[in-house]
C-alpha cells in the first residue's frame, strides 16, 4: 500500500467523517483550482450498539454511500485506498465521535462558583457533557455526595480545588469522599476509572495517596493556579488524551477506527469548539454558534478570543423535547404560538413527539408548535451559556469611582450581544427549516441580537470535520467553511433598548448597486429588505429619540449590510424582547408575515 | 440512506422471549442451567457496599487533623456500633471530656490526617434479582446473572411508567375503542393486568390504585394526567424506577387513542393466563419500550425477539400514522414514490401513499408511519 502523503500542501482530497450517537456522516473534500471545496456527503445508521457492535460498519457503509455518488474509489474491500490517484483514494481520512453518549464526565472543585467553574468549563471546553459539578460548597452533605458520585458512572472524572500554595483540606476532602465512593466507569469492567487531577499542587502527594490504588490518577498542570488567571489548557489536553487511550478504546470498533484515521479522533463537540476558534481568530471577530440536536443543545461562542462551550444535556426537539415544555414552562412557550391552542393538546402533542422523535410536522400548524418550542430551547440553552461564560470569579480587583457605579464586577457573562458579529446556527431546526427566513426568524427571536449581527447556518453540519480538519490542514478547513459550509442568511438590525409600542423607532436607507431604498419602522415591528447572497449595502440609520441601535440613545448607525438568502432584517421590537400579552397572536403573525416566514 | 420510518412495536403470539437478569455488582447465582423458574423466585443475590457516614471528628473535638490519631478509640477497620465512641479527649478533668459517636454501626473506613474527617461505611444492602418471567434459566453467568428464556405471547407498548409486575391478564373493556370509567372497575381485577381500552383517566387510575391493581394496559393517556400521577413533568422518556400501583402500559400515545385491534385482540385471547409486564421505557440509546409476555406450555416456532430483523417499508405493508393528521389511522402502503415531495409545511420529505380500508388514500411523510408488525 502506498503512503499518505504527509505534508499538508499534498492534500487533495480528504474524507471526513463524524460518528454521531445515530448517523455516520461522511464528506468529500477536494482541491478545486478556486481552493478547498466540501464535494459530496454519504451517511449511513451509525453501528456502535448491538446488533453490530462496530462503528467502522457504519463509516464503511458511509462510505459506500459516498463512492456512489461521487463515483471514486475510496475502499479496497474493507481497506481505505491511500493516496489519491485520479478518482481513486483519499489523501487522509479524519474523524469526530459522539457515539455511545460522547464523553460523560463529572468535575469538581472547592468552591463552587470558583474552582469548580473552571472545571467545569475545562471539561466543556473539552467536549464533554458534565453529569455533576462537586464542591465543598455545594450544600450536599458528605454522603450524598459520595453516593452521587457511585450512582452517575461517567467515562472520566476531573478534580480540582485549592490555588497553588492554597487549601490542601478541602481538597483532599474531595479525594476522600472519591475514594470512598470507588466509582467505576461507564464502559467496560476490567479497568479503573481515569481521574485527572488538576489541583494545588502541594496537595498532589496526598491526593495520590488517596487515590492511587483505586482510579487511574493523572496529574496535570492546576487549572487555576491564581486566583485571577485560569489555565485550562493542560486539563484538556489530558482529557484529549485519556478520552482517546480509554474511553474510545473501550467503545465497540475504536480501536480500528483510531488506526485508519491520518489524526488523533476528537469529541464532537471539542471539533466544534476547535472550528469556531480557528475562524475567529482568522476573521479576527466574535461569533456565536448553536447546534440543537434532538437530545441536547451546543452553544459555542468566541468573545474576545476567549472561546466557551456549553451543553444544555436535556434541551432537544426529539428525545428532549418533553423537558423544554418542563423547563420553560407553559406559558414562555405558548407566547411564540400564533393561534389559540388547548393546553391539554399541546402537551400531547409534545409527549407525542418525544416518544416519537423520528416523526417530521406534516401541517403547517405542528411546523409553528416545533418552532415556538425551538425558540424555547434555543433560549434557555442561549442562558445556560451565559452564565458559564464568564469572567473569574473571586477576583479582588481595584475599582475606580466610575466602575463602583456602574455596578461592574468580578463574574459578569462576557458575551455581550453588541459585540457579536456573526450568529450560526446548526442542527435539523435550523438547518432544515422550509425556508431560510424561519431560521432567521428563530434566531433573532431566542437570542436577541442587538446592533448589526450577520445570520447563517450551517448547510449540513460539517462543523466536526471540519474542525477535526483544521488539525492537519487549517487554510482547507476555512476555506469549506466559508464557501460549503455556511449559508448567510443575511443581516440583523436590532434595537438595543426599548421604546414605547407604535412609537416611531427609526429611519434606514440602504445604499445598494447605485439604489437607495428607504424605509421607516414603529417600535414593535419587524421588516425585511431582500439584499442577495454575495450582495453589500451600505445602512444608514437615524434613531428617534431615545432610540438605541448600540451607538447610543439616538445616534445614528452607519454599517455595512451582507446579503443573504433571506436579507437584512430591520428588528425595531426593542431588547429585552417582550412578546405582548394582548392581541399576542396576531403581532406574532405580523413579525412572521414581515420576514415572510410562512405560507399564506 | 438512514431508514426514515419508526421500526414497529412488536406485538405477536408467539415468540421466544430471553431477558437478561444481572446483578448491579458480582454476586451469588441460586439457579443451575436448565432450572425451571417462577417469575417471582430469586435467581441472584448480592451485597452492595453500604453507605457511608462521615465524621468530623477534629471539629467536635477541636483538635488539628495531624492530631486526630491520638484521640481515636478506634482504628480503621475496626466495627463500630451506632453511638459507639469513636474518639475522645482526655482532659484532667473527666466531666470536661468530648466524646465523638459514631452516628451509625459499621466499620471505621478511613480516618484522615489530613481533613480530621472519619469514614464509616455501614453494612452492606442485600439485592435479590427475581427471574421475572416463568421460564427456563438458559444461560449462567457465575457471579453476575442469568438468562431466563421463555415461549409465549409478546406484546410491546410505546411508553410506560413503573417497574415489573406478574399477574393475571383481564379484561375491564369489550372493545379496543371503548373507554371506561372509575365505576367500571370492581374487586376481580385485583393483582391483575387490566386492559382498559382507548384511555385511561386519573379516575381511573386512583380507582385501580385504590383495587391494587397490578397493571393498566391502554391506547391512550393524557400528559396532564401523567403529570398529575408522577407530580412532576416528565422530561426525558426515561422511566421504570417509579415507585407506583398500578404500573402504567400505553400502547398507542398520548390523548385518546383506540388499541391497536391486533394487539387487543392477542390481550384478549389470553384473558386469564399468567403474565409478566414492565413498564420501563427508554427512547434514546438502546430503545427499551414497555412490554407484556405471556408465556405458554408450547415451544415457539417464531425467531428469538432480540433476532427479529427490522422490516422496511414495501408495498402492500401495514402501517400505522403516528403523527397529525390522521393520528391512529391503519391502513396498507400503495405506493412508495422515490422523489421526495412537497408537504403543507413546504419541506421536502419522501413520502408513501396509504390507503383505508374505507377506500380513501392519502399520502404522508414516511417518517410519520409506523410498520405494524406481526
Amino acid at each position: 500500500m502506498a503512503e499518505r502523503p504527509s505534508k499538508p500542501d499534498d492534500l487533495n482530497v480528504i474524507v471526513a467523517t463524524d460518528c454521531g450517537s445515530t448517523t455516520t456522516k461522511a464528506i468529500l473534500i477536494e482541491k478545486k483550482p478556486e481552493g478547498y471545496r466540501q464535494t459530496f456527503r454519504g451517511e449511513a445508521p451509525t453501528t456502535v450498539e448491538a446488533p453490530f457492535e462496530d462503528v467502522t460498519r457504519g463509516v464503511l457503509n458511509a462510505f459506500a454511500e459516498l463512492e456512489e455518488l461521487s463515483g471514486r474509489r475510496i475502499l479496497d474491500g474493507e481497506r481505505i485506498i491511500y493516496p489519491a490517484q485520479g478518482n481513486v483514494g483519499v489523501d487522509i481520512y479524519v474523524s469526530t465521535s459522539s457515539a455511545g453518549g460522547g464523553l460523560q464526565m463529572m468535575v469538581a472543585g472547592v468552591v463552587k462558583q470558583m474552582t469548580a467553574e473552571s472545571a467545569e468549563r475545562a471539561a466543556l471546553g473539552a467536549g464533554a457533557i458534565v453529569m455533576d459539578v462537586l464542591a465543598a460548597n455545594d450544600q450536599r452533605l458528605p454522603h450524598q455526595k459520595i453516593e452521587l458520585i457511585r450512582r452517575l458512572r461517567p467515562d472520566m472524572v476531573l478534580l480540582s480545588g485549592g490555588t497553588d500554595g492554597g487549601t490542601i483540606t478541602h481538597v483532599v476532602e474531595l479525594a476522600e469522599f472519591l475514594a470512598a465512593a470507588n466509582p467505576r466507569p461507564r464502559l467496560g469492567h476490567d479497568y479503573k476509572l481515569p481521574v485527572i487531577y488538576a489541583g494545588n499542587k502541594a496537595a498532589r502527594e496526598a491526593v495520590a495517596e488517596r487515590l492511587a490504588a483505586k482510579v487511574e490518577l493523572h496529574a496535570t498542570d492546576n487549572l487555576r493556579p491564581v486566583l485571577e488567571r485560569e489555565n485550562l489548557g493542560p486539563a484538556r489536553t489530558e482529557i484529549h488524551e485519556l478520552f482517546l487511550k480509554h474511553v474510545m478504546a473501550q467503545a465497540p470498533g475504536y480501536q480500528k477506527l483510531m488506526s485508519w484515521v491520518g489524526a488523533p479522533i476528537m469529541p464532537t463537540p471539542a471539533a466544534v469548539g476547535h472550528i469556531m476558534q480557528t475562524i475567529a481568530k482568522r476573521q479576527g471577530i466574535n461569533l456565536i454558534g448553536v447546534d440543537i440536536g434532538g437530545a441536547t443543545t451546543d452553544v459555542f461562542s468566541v468573545f474576545g478570543g476567549t472561546f466557551n462551550r456549553t451543553v444544555s444535556a436535556n434541551l432537544g426537539m426529539s428525545y428532549s423535547i418533553s423537558n423544554v415544555l418542563a423547563e420553560a414552562g407553559l406559558p414562555n412557550l405558548l407566547r411564540w404560538v400564533p393561534f389559540d391552542i388547548d393546553e391539554m393538546d399541546l402537551r400531547d402533542r409534545i409527549k407525542n413527539k418525544m416518544i416519537r422523535p423520528t416523526t417530521v410536522p406534516h401541517l403547517l400548524v405542528e411546523l409553528k408548535v416545533e418552532q415556538a418550542i425551538a425558540r424555547e430551547a434555543l433560549r434557555l440553552a442561549f442562558a445556560q451559556h451565559k452564565a458559564l461564560a464568564v469572567g473569574l470569579k473571586g477576583v479582588q480587583r481595584e475599582r475606580s469611582i466610575s466602575e463602583s457605579f456602574d455596578q461592574s464586577m468580578a463574574g459578569e457573562t462576557i458575551i455581550d450581544m453588541r459585540r457579536l458579529d456573526l450568529l450560526v446556527g446548526s442542527g435539523g431546526v435550523l438547518s432544515h427549516a422550509p425556508r431560510r427566513s424561519q431560521a432567521a426568524m428563530l434566531l433573532i427571536d431566542s437570542f436577541q441580537p442587538e446592533g448589526v449581527t450577520r445570520l447563517a447556518v450551517d448547510s449540513i453540519f460539517m462543523m466536526p470535520h471540519l474542525g477535526v480538519l483544521a488539525q492537519v490542514h487549517e487554510k482547507a478547513a476555512e476555506e469549506v467553511f466559508v464557501r460549503d459550509c455556511l449559508i448567510n442568511l443575511g443581516t440583523c438590525v436590532a434595537m438595543v433598548n426599548q421604546g414605547k409600542p407604535g412609537a416611531a423607532a427609526f429611519d434606514y436607507a440602504l445604499e445598494a448597486g447605485g439604489q437607495t431604498r428607504r424605509g421607516s419602522l414603529a417600535v414593535g415591528e419587524m421588516k425585511l429588505e431582500p439584499l442577495g447572497v454575495g450582495e453589500t449595502a451600505k445602512l444608514a440609520v437615524t434613531p428617534a429619540r431615545g432610540i438605541d441601535l448600540g451607538e447610543g440613545r439616538g445616534k445614528a448607525l452607519e454599517a455595512t449590510m451582507h446579503g443573504g438568502v433571506v436579507g437584512v432584517v430591520f428588528d425595531a421590537r426593542g431588547r429585552p424582547l417582550v412578546v405582548p400579552e394582548k392581541n399576542r397572536a396576531e403581532i406574532v403573525n405580523g413579525w412572521a408575515k414581515a420576514l415572510g416566514a410562512y405560507p399564506g | 440512506m438512514a431508514h426514515a420510518y419508526t421500526p414497529g412495536l412488536r406485538v405477536t403470539q408467539r415468540a421466544t422471549v430471553r431477558k437478561e437478569r444481572r446483578l448491579p455488582i458480582a454476586g451469588q447465582v441460586l439457579v443451575q442451567r436448565g432450572a425451571r423458574v417462577q417469575a417471582e423466585d430469586v435467581v441472584a443475590r448480592a451485597e452492595l457496599p453500604g453507605d457511608v457516614a462521615t465524621v468530623n471528628v477534629v471539629n467536635l473535638l477541636g483538635i488539628t487533623p495531624g492530631e486526630i490519631h491520638q484521640f481515636m478509640l478506634k482504628k480503621e477497620g475496626d466495627a463500630v456500633g451506632r453511638d459507639e465512641p469513636i474518639a475522645e479527649t482526655r482532659p484532667w478533668l473527666k466531666w470536661l471530656k468530648t466524646t465523638v459517636r459514631s452516628p451509625v454501626a459499621g466499620t471505621v473506613e478511613s480516618v484522615s490526617a489530613i481533613t480530621g474527617q472519619v469514614l464509616v461505611r455501614m453494612a452492606p444492602r442485600p439485592v435479590e434479582l427475581t427471574a421475572y418471567l416463568d421460564g427456563v434459566v438458559a444461560e449462567v453467568a457465575e457471579r453476575e446473572g442469568v438468562v431466563v428464556e421463555t415461549h409465549g405471547a409478546f406484546v410491546q407498548g410505546i411508553f410506560g411508567v413503573g417497574g415489573e409486575v406478574y399477574g393475571e391478564v383481564a379484561l375491564a373493556v369489550d372493545r379496543p375503542d371503548a373507554s371506561i370509567g372509575p365505576g367500571d372497575l370492581g374487586a376481580e381485577f385485583a393483582d391483575k393486568i387490566v386492559i382498559a381500552g382507548n384511555l385511561v383517566t386519573s379516575g381511573v387510575y386512583e380507582r385501580a390504585s385504590a383495587l391494587n391493581v397490578a397493571a393498566l394496559v391502554c391506547g391512550g393517556f393524557h400528559d396532564s394526567d401523567l403529570r398529575r400521577l408522577l407530580g412532576y413533568d416528565l422530561g426525558v422518556a426515561i422511566t421504570g424506577h417509579e415507585d407506583i400501583q398500578p404500573i402504567l402500559i400505553v400502547t398507542e400515545g398520548f390523548g385518546p387513542m383506540a388499541m391497536a385491534e391486533a394487539t387487543f385482540e392477542l390481550l384478549k385471547s389470553h384473558v386469564g393466563q399468567r403474565a409478566s409486564a414492565n413498564g420501563a421505557t427508554q427512547i434514546r440509546a438502546g430503545v427499551l419500550r414497555p412490554e407484556i409476555i405471556i408465556p405458554t406450555r408450547e415451544a415457539a416456532s417464531a425467531p428469538a425477539v432480540a433476532e427479529v430483523a427490522m422490516v422496511g417499508l414495501t408495498q402492500g405493508s401495514r402501517v400505522r400514522i403516528i403523527r397529525e393528521p390522521g393520528f391512529g389511522r391503519i391502513g396498507n402502503v400503495t405506493a412508495l414514490p422515490p422523489a421526495a415531495v412537497q408537504i403543507e409545511t413546504e419541506s421536502r420529505v419522501r413520502v408513501a401513499k396509504v390507503q383505508f380500508p374505507d377506500g380513501t388514500t392519502v399520502t404522508v411523510p414516511r417518517a410519520n408511519l409506523e410498520a405494524i408488525e406481526t
